[in-house]
């Protein structure tokens, strides 16, 4: 079956198969891989992207459901060479270690604040009960998206290329 | 305080000990690592995809395997079994196990274990290894399957040719002192369960591999160490090492499982060279909980005794670990488990440990691997102790902790700890938590008869980090180049999968050579690059592969002296080392002067240095978790969790806290929430995310860090390993914090993981009558029966100073 997707803002079309997930269109079709498979019981969240601008599990859509849907992902949220405010906030506050989690975890974060864009601790804590990370305890990334929230997912994006030193 | 207080800072504004953000962040927040499904190379132009065809049953006979159908489903290449694969069956880890005990790469007339590779199916495309996979059809003969440790002596075999289900001993019972416990007033023994654990690094394992027309074999591994894996994998295939390249690509977590080379890695070469094209292998979540190895699974019984006034005398530790159905790693961790046995204190100890195969996962490194178990038997057995002679715990290890030692103190295992200062770590702990304050709260629920109870948890621990390789005292190698732009570039021995070294290691050459840390590239896993190094685990990157990176950038200072003095014409003993300028300066010569760069230009300007330990260093610390637990449902939730942890000089404490608070939720996660689960026929009961109950950010709080460093004379930094402690000292800390807060009701123990139904079974026992109620009780080791571990007062103090055990098989003195 023939599918046209917008992902990142650029419309791109793939045959697939019916049983094709939407993670795997992204990955082995459209060759953005920075939406991992962390599971097969679409637990983890690993695979997290904005499906028409809503956070959603791409192992649990398939790629045909998705037909005529914008899709977005870690690589198009912030311009080439600058950090999305809230990827700026993981990386100030350490809330990443090996990685694997971030990219699911960052868009479930940016799905999480649009819908509330001032949450408290335990608001961001329920809200990514669905992504799991092994390194962080969370502490960290629970700190990142309060300090996103703080300073504002619309705030101008971060240019935080250039190793930060602070006191 | 966040001094850097190394022998050789030689910069006031020195970056060292400084809050740096990570250099390796923006890629990751961007286009996502590079992980190995990820992978993009012209040299896998044509893979193959591996699937594993695995067993479904714990333990049966292998009579038939039908691979026709199979054969037939589209994509198809190839498929095959153990017959079809001329590689040798792996050996146990140690040459005084029992040698019967061998893996064959797929499984050879028998299956062990639920997941048990059986056949490897080699399709075109991803998806169809799956389809086709499902279409081999193997006959089974069931044999019974050996689920509990403690009845797999008298169980049947798991290998025809081995003596019995015992791999093998840590010590013996002969060595025990029949009078140990002969000066004690009060004694007290328990049967304590460390569960099976799954490590569940969020990427799973991985492989690919690709022979060259050279006839080496190329093969990315996800992995904690090529030089390791390379190791590992020519052995499987019989091929010299020198014939292997390993190469490491971004790894999605390790946590000690991911050393060395498993058997599909072996089984993808071999198929790989055999059919002319590269195969790649990415296991599913599945595959995951069943394939890779587990983590702890000792069923440990403590015996512990002392004065009514709460003093402590003498402790004792049997350790019974379940290594599941062939001995890997995890059957040499009961060493580290006996040799940590005396913790932090003082009274004299005695411990032995016995092994044995059951039909379950194999069992390997999980972080801390045999160090965490130590400390949750000793600090639950202190607990136990306390609580039983109703004297504070806290105040209880004040009496018997290791007073403040500076020279290095061997204990009676033969442990030589570098440095301690454990009743510094523990008040610094209470007064940081507000200690009292909780005793006291706690006092007044329980008063008022609340509900919700209070729980308050200590630990104290001390672990061991990077300790010796088998070739000798440990060592780490490292390699730092200049280039003529400016940049440099260092080779570790090391190998990241979330730790920071690329700006750790940057870090500690930036602060010799001025080099700006973004101009620096860190370069790891790839053995034909970096022939030796001992990849990171056990705590031991920064204190030996740090230190080489720092030994080498000042080696590269002196070679470039030598260098400079002569293109100036100076006394190599007048020029001096300027970071600001990135070169050396003549003394009292304005504009004398060669940048490294300038250098660089005119002949490669490197240093490769190998930096030798004295030994192992042992960190230590104390943690104090609140738990409040709903007396009403047995639920407990972690309130707060303070941990004071001492780790020697800081380098980054960006770094140094995101250790402590992963480890701190993989500790509170064993406590509270997980367990890998097998029902009675050893069939898995968590085999997905969907049930197995991983750490979720609803089930932990933040987390409360207090530090103190100690430096460790042992290398320059003065640091020692921090990427285990969190979990060494988290896991006892909220284990006691649960126990603690419903101990008024008569509960004196309960097992991890401590699920409402383990906790309120365990109020209902007390309350029904303590020790008679939980007569007889034992942990469940792993057997789907978790509110069978839930024990009132297990043990009796008689006038006479004997005691009673109720729950031990082993008749206590």
């Amino acid at each position: 079956m023939q599918v046209t997707l917008t992902v990142n803002g650029q419309e791109r079309s793939a045959e697939v198969e019916p049983r094709l997930l939407l993670v795997h269109l992204i990955r082995d079709d459209f060759a953005l891989k920075a939406a991992n498979v962390g599971c097969d019981t679409s637990s983890c969240g690993a695979c997290t992207v904005l499906l028409d601008g809503e956070s959603v599990k791409s192992c649990t859509v398939l790629a045909v459901q998705a037909d005529g849907s914008s899709v977005q992902t870690a690589e198009g949220l912030a311009p080439e060479g600058q950090l999305h405010p809230v990827a700026a906030a993981f990386r100030q506050e350490h809330g990443l270690q090996c990685g694997f989690c971030t990219p699911g975890m960052v868009m479930a974060s940016v799905g999480l604040l649009k819908t509330n864009p001032n949450p408290t601790e335990q608001e961001v804590r329920e809200g990514l009960e669905g992504n799991f990370c092994r390194c962080t305890g969370y502490h960290n990334i629970v700190q990142a998206v309060l300090t996103a929230a703080k300073a504002g997912v619309d705030s101008p994006s971060v240019s935080a290329l250039h190793p930060g030193v602070q006191a | 305080m966040r001094t850097f207080r190394g022998a050789v800072k030689n910069n006031p504004m020195s970056i060292l000990g400084t809050r740096v953000l990570r250099t390796e962040d923006p890629a990751f927040l961007t286009s996502g690592g590079v992980y190995m499904d990820d992978l993009v190379d012209e040299r896998l132009t044509g893979s193959l995809y591996a699937t594993f065809v695995r067993a479904p049953i714990a333990h049966a006979r292998i009579l038939d395997i039908d691979i026709s159908a199979a054969l037939q489903a589209p994509g198809v290449v190839a498929i095959y079994l153990s017959g079809d694969v001329p590689l040798a069956d792996r050996r146990p880890p140690s040459p005084t196990f029992d040698k019967a005990m061998v893996q064959p790469l797929l499984a050879k007339g028998k299956v062990r274990y639920v997941g048990e590779p059986i056949a490897v199916v080699l399709t075109e495309e991803k998806y169809q290894g799956e389809d086709a996979a499902e279409l081999v059809m193997v006959d089974y003969d069931a044999l019974p399957a050996v689920v509990n440790p403690r009845l797999s002596a008298d169980s049947v075999k798991l290998f025809d040719d081995a003596v019995s289900n015992q791999v093998g001993t840590f010590g013996s019972a002969d060595d025990f002192d029949p009078d140990f416990f002969a000066d004690c007033e009060v004694v007290f023994t328990h049967e304590i369960v460390n569960q099976r654990v799954a490590v569940a690094s969020m990427e799973g394992r991985g492989g690919v591999s690709v022979w060259g027309e050279d006839g080496r074999l190329t093969a990315w591994i996800s992995n904690q160490g090529a030089q390791g894996s390379k190791t590992a994998l020519a052995a499987m295939i019989g091929i010299p090492a020198d014939q292997v390249r390993v190469i490491t690509p971004d790894v999605g977590g390790g946590f000690g499982a991911k050393f060395g080379a498993d058997t599909e890695h072996g089984i993808i070469s071999w198929a790989s060279r055999e059919l002319g094209r590269p195969v790649r292998w990415v296991e599913t979540r599945y595959e995951n909980l069943l394939g890779m190895t587990h983590g702890r699974d000792q069923v440990q019984t403590i015996t512990i005794g002392g004065k009514r006034d709460g003093t402590i005398l003498a402790y004792r530790l049997e350790v019974l670990q379940d290594v599941g159905a062939y001995p890997r790693i995890g059957a040499i961790l009961p060493s580290l488990t006996r040799l940590m046995t005396p913790g932090t204190y003082s009274f004299k100890t005695e411990s032995r440990a016995t092994m044995v195969v059951t039909n379950k996962t194999p069992v390997g490194a999980y972080r801390g691997a045999g160090r965490p178990e130590a400390t949750a038997a000793i600090e639950r057995a202190v607990d136990f102790f306390a609580l039983s002679v109703g004297v504070d715990s806290a105040e209880v290890r004040r009496k018997v902790l290791l007073p403040k030692f500076t020279e290095p103190h061997t204990t009676s295992t033969g442990a030589k700890y570098d440095s301690g200062d454990y009743e510094t770590a523990l008040n610094l702990a209470c007064k940081s938590i507000g200690y009292d304050e909780l005793r006291r709260e706690q006092a007044e629920r329980r008063a008022r008869g609340d509900v919700k109870q209070l729980g308050i948890g200590v630990a104290c621990y001390v672990e061991i980090t990077g300790g010796g390789a088998e070739s000798g005292a440990p060592h780490e190698n490292a390699t730092v180049e200049v280039h003529p732009d400016g940049t440099a570039t260092i080779l570790t021995g090391t190998s990241p999968h979330g730790q920071g070294h690329a700006t750790a290691w940057a870090m500690l050459a930036s602060d010799q050579l001025g080099i700006p840390i973004d101009k620096i590239t860190l370069k790891w896993g790839d053995t034909d690059l970096i022939p030796e190094g001992g990849g990171t685990g056990g705590s031991r990157s920064l204190q030996q592969g740090g230190a080489a990176v720092q030994k080498a950038s000042i080696e590269l200072i002196e070679l470039a002296r030598e260098r400079a003095a002569e293109l100036l014409e100076a006394n190599p003993e007048d020029l001096q080392m300027d970071t600001s300028i990135q070169g050396l300066k003549v003394a009292g010569s304005p504009g004398a002067q060669v940048t490294l760069a300038e250098l660089a230009a005119k002949e490669r300007l490197f240093v490769r240095s190998v930096f030798t330990a004295p030994g192992a260093t042992f960190p230590f610390g104390a943690h104090i978790a609140v738990a409040e637990v709903d007396t009403e449902t047995g639920h407990a939730t972690l309130k707060r969790i303070l941990a004071v942890d001492d780790a020697g000089t800081i380098l980054n404490p960006l770094l140094f806290d995101g250790q402590r608070h992963g480890g701190i939720g993989q500790g509170a996660a064993q406590a509270l929430l997980e367990e890998f689960v097998y029902d009675e026929d050893g069939n898995p009961l968590t085999a997905s995310f969907a049930d197995y109950p991983f750490l979720s950010a609803t089930e932990v709080p933040s987390y409360e860090l207090v530090t103190m460093e100690t430096p460790t004379s042992y290398n320059p930094m003065g640091a020692k390993g921090v990427g285990e402690a969190g979990t060494i000292g988290s896991t006892p800390a909220v284990q006691n914090a649960v126990i603690d807060a419903v101990a008024h009701l008569g509960v004196r123990h309960i097992d991890m993981p401590t699920s409402a139904q383990r906790v309120w079974r365990a109020i209902e026992a007390a309350a029904a009558g303590g020790a008679s109620a939980s007569g007889g009780t034992v942990g469940s080791g792993g057997i789907a029966s978790p509110d069978a571990t839930a024990t009132g007062i297990a043990s009796h103090s008689t006038p006479d100073g004997k005691v009673s055990t109720p729950t031990s098989e082993n008749e206590a003195i």
